[in-house]
């Protein structure tokens, strides 16, 4: 597949692989972040830490949006859904999330909630266009780079008067949840989890650039490099920032120059800005309330916010005790550090948000990897011939 | 009964009329459809004695039977439809046992209101493919539903074939050090489905893989002389899932070679785009074949030199393995599990 095999090639991945080993001084660790679950995914995926040397190591970040979203704000979800005149229109990823008291969107769908799975925004928006008796509300999750698309789908409502579909906004915002987990006691004080330097987003990056990222670079003195999702961008971004480390640097370098520009992505971030403010505050799960780590839709586009059209009180929901979901998006704990994992929570039966997405720590290192552990994963396997 | 008015009757108007309630009822519109359409389409020696059960003499060796529903959406595909899809899924899971199959029944669960000129076309097509695989529809039946408790058409089909004394092809009987093939590219089958969903619609020139294997199988039987420990075709859940099934079936574990793998170009691109994993990609015309790692070669020249073997491939070997892990070997030289599916395979939103 032209453009994808390049950055799958075995010879070059090789060449990549024995240049890092190269690089990294056997007498001291690099412990990477590599904060999308687009990466996570793509390390497990490639098999990427059977390349690079032991003391090279991946802590895997928070950046799975199904993963940060507290239970409270799927249960706002899960609210919604159950109101007979509402279409709930959300990405299939959510479906299996499990909320308050072991229910889920799909749970709710199978005893007749309206739950549509959707690609796109546009999908949503079709939705409400062919159903208009009905409330159709988009739930929208996701970091920079799925909220310009939500944008557009609120601007293309209000110009075609739909007025039948809203939006229950969840969107994030990365650079804050870098600094708010640089700034955490783990990080700073206990010394209790190691991030020497980040592997920084792809496609977050190409909405937001380069800029944002130099703040906590300088700040928290730790190398950042920005990389594609493809196992030669994250090989690449590797030894770019074990390179950093070894010669005491702490800046933001872009790998993923094909796609990301210093300033981003203009006329997104303008359309974000029409459509979208600052939240003062926003409940991640794991990390927390985070200043400023999340948006909301202006009062100039109320009408199309869900939040204010169905009355939603904002709720706190503990997570199930024992998931350790919080301290893995945090970096603070490994997947295989929970009593939980392969025993009772697994992809098929999750007890956690970081089982169900194949972006989650949990799940990408249950589906691709627990061989390397297979005493926790002695879970029997079911299945049945078709 | 409005069919009684019409001022012909005795006919079916295939071109404008829908099912309704009477073709289920057992009376005359019923037996209409049976003869119009069904038998028109299947006619045989069998099914023209007009009895509710097909009497036949099974030649010697052990008896084979199996069953298969199909729902499938949409009903017409690049490649096929659910008639053709129907004749060939259950021939294959009579074929996997290294069986000959002789015949098959047909069980048709109508929605009220399903053009009639639909069924027509997919009858037509189940006897096509019928006839060409040589394995006739000897018994059936019709019920219809009320519109709104059917997706339009399911089809049921059992077949029963006979397996030759002497061969036993089973799951449990993969071994460590055994050779894994494959008779050609896989994903084909699902991609060209999904390409037709109505949510998502994407343009491609790829066509189902939906064929009946077991002439293949034949051939390959009969090249290795028997020499076969497991044939299963990797149809819902794709390649992973079957490979999976069989290691817990055999208690054993497999590798795979990723660069091994024959998957075409348009089912790579479609996976990346929709964040699929052809591995877990649905196949209509595929089956993995586990043999004696000295009879890999043997095997794959049987199964290239067959025009439903052409991009055959030795892709991985069964391995011992406590915990009957299937690996892989990635590209890149690392290595991963190829895992049972969990829930339905999603799109990634990021």
């Amino acid at each position: 597949m032209k453009y994808v095999d390049e950055f799958r090639d075995q010879e070059l991945a090789q060449s990549l692989a024995q240049a890092i080993a190269r690089e990294a001084r056997p007498e001291r660790r690099y412990n990477i972040m590599e904060f999308c679950g687009g990466h996570t995914h793509a390390i497990f995926r490639y098999g990427v830490q059977d390349l690079v040397p032991k003391n090279v190591r991946f802590v895997h970040g928070p950046g799975c949006p199904v993963c940060v979203l507290p239970v409270g704000r799927l249960d706002g979800a899960m609210e919604l859904a159950e109101k007979n005149s509402v279409i709930l229109a959300t990405y299939g990823d959510m479906m299996r999330v499990p909320a308050r008291k072991r229910r889920s969107l799909i749970k709710a769908k199978a005893e007749g909630a309206d739950i549509r799975m959707v690609y796109s925004t546009q999908d949503a928006l079709k939705i409400a266009r062919d159903n208009p008796d009905r409330e159709v509300v988009f739930f929208a999750i996701g970091f920079e780079t799925t909220t310009p698309p939500t944008a557009v789908a609120i601007q293309q409502a209000q110009r075609e008067g739909l007025k039948n579909f809203s939006v229950y906004c969840n969107h994030v915002l990365t650079p804050s949840a870098i600094q708010h987990i640089l700034e955490s006691p783990e990080v700073r004080e206990m010394g209790t989890v190691a991030i020497d330097g980040f592997l920084g987003p792809s496609h977050v990056s190409s909405i937001i650039g380069t800029l944002p990222y130099h703040f906590f670079a300088e700040e928290f003195q730790r190398p950042v490099v920005i990389t594609g999702f493809e196992p030669l961008d994250v090989l690449q971004a590797t030894l770019m920032v074990t390179r950093q480390l070894n010669e005491g640097r702490h800046e933001v370098e872009n790998q993923y120059s094909r796609v990301v520009t210093t300033g981003g992505n203009a006329k997104a971030q303008r359309l974000v800005a029409e459509v979208f403010e600052l939240r003062r505050v926003f409940e991640w799960r794991g990390l927390g309330q985070v200043p400023y780590s999340a948006l909301k839709i202006k009062e100039a586009y109320g009408t199309f916010d869900a939040e204010r059209r169905f009355g939603l009180q904002p709720r706190q929901i503990a997570d199930v005790k024992s998931c350790e979901c919080p301290s893995i998006i945090r970096g603070v704990k490994k997947p295989t550090d929970c009593k939980l994992f392969g025993k009772v929570c697994t992809p098929d039966n999750p007890m956690g948000s970081c089982m169900v997405s194949s972006e989650g720590a949990c799940a990408a290192y249950w589906t691709y990897r627990r061989f390397a552990a297979p005493e926790a994963a002695t879970v029997k396997q079911g299945g049945m011939a078709a | 009964m409005n069919m009684m008015n019409r001022r012909h009757p005795g006919r079916l108007n295939l071109k404008n009329d829908a099912v309704d309630m009477s073709h289920g009822s057992g009376g005359r519109a019923m037996a209409r459809l049976i003869e119009e359409l069904f038998l028109r389409h299947f006619d045989n020696e069998i099914l023209r004695q007009g009895n509710d059960q097909a009497a036949f003499d099974p030649p010697p060796g052990r008896l084979v039977m199996s069953t298969d529903g199909h729902v499938i959406s949409p009903l017409f595909f690049p490649g096929g439809d659910i008639g053709s899809l129907s004749v060939h899924g259950t021939i294959n899971d009579v074929a996997m046992a290294g069986a000959k199959p002789l015949y098959l029944s047909a069980g048709f669960i109508l929605e009220e209101g399903f053009p009639l000129a639909d069924l027509d076309r997919i009858v037509a097509s189940m006897a096509a493919a019928a006839k060409a695989a040589g394995v006739p529809i000897v018994t059936g039946d019709t019920k219809v539903v009320e519109r709104g408790k059917g997706d339009g058409v399911f089809i049921t089909t059992t077949g029963v074939g006979v397996v030759p004394p002497g061969l036993e092809i089973s799951g449990d009987r993969a071994r460590p050090g055994d050779a894994i093939l494959i008779n050609g590219s896989i994903g084909d089958h699902g991609v060209a489905v999904l390409s037709k969903r109505e949510n998502l619609d994407f343009e491609t020139e790829l066509l189902s893989d939906s064929a009946a294997l077991h002439d293949l199988v034949g051939h390959l039987v009969s090249a290795v002389d028997g020499n076969i420990h497991c044939l299963r075709d990797p149809t819902r859940g794709g390649l992973a899932t079957t490979l999976n099934e069989i290691a817990g079936q055999a208690g054993v574990g497999m590798v795979l070679k990723e660069q091994a793998l024959p998957i075409k170009q348009e089912v790579l691109g479609a996976c990346e785009l929709l964040g699929l994993d052809p591995l877990y990609v649905a196949n209509e015309g595929k089956m993995v074949v586990i043999c004696p790692a000295e009879q890999a070669e043997t095997a794959l020249k049987a199964l290239r030199a067959h025009p439903l073997g052409r991009d055959g491939a030795i892709i991985g070997q069964v391995r011992e393995d406590a915990h009957g892990f299937v690996r892989m070997q990635t590209r890149l030289g690392g290595e991963r599990i190829v895992d049972w599916l969990a829930g339905e395979q999603l799109p990634r939103i990021c």
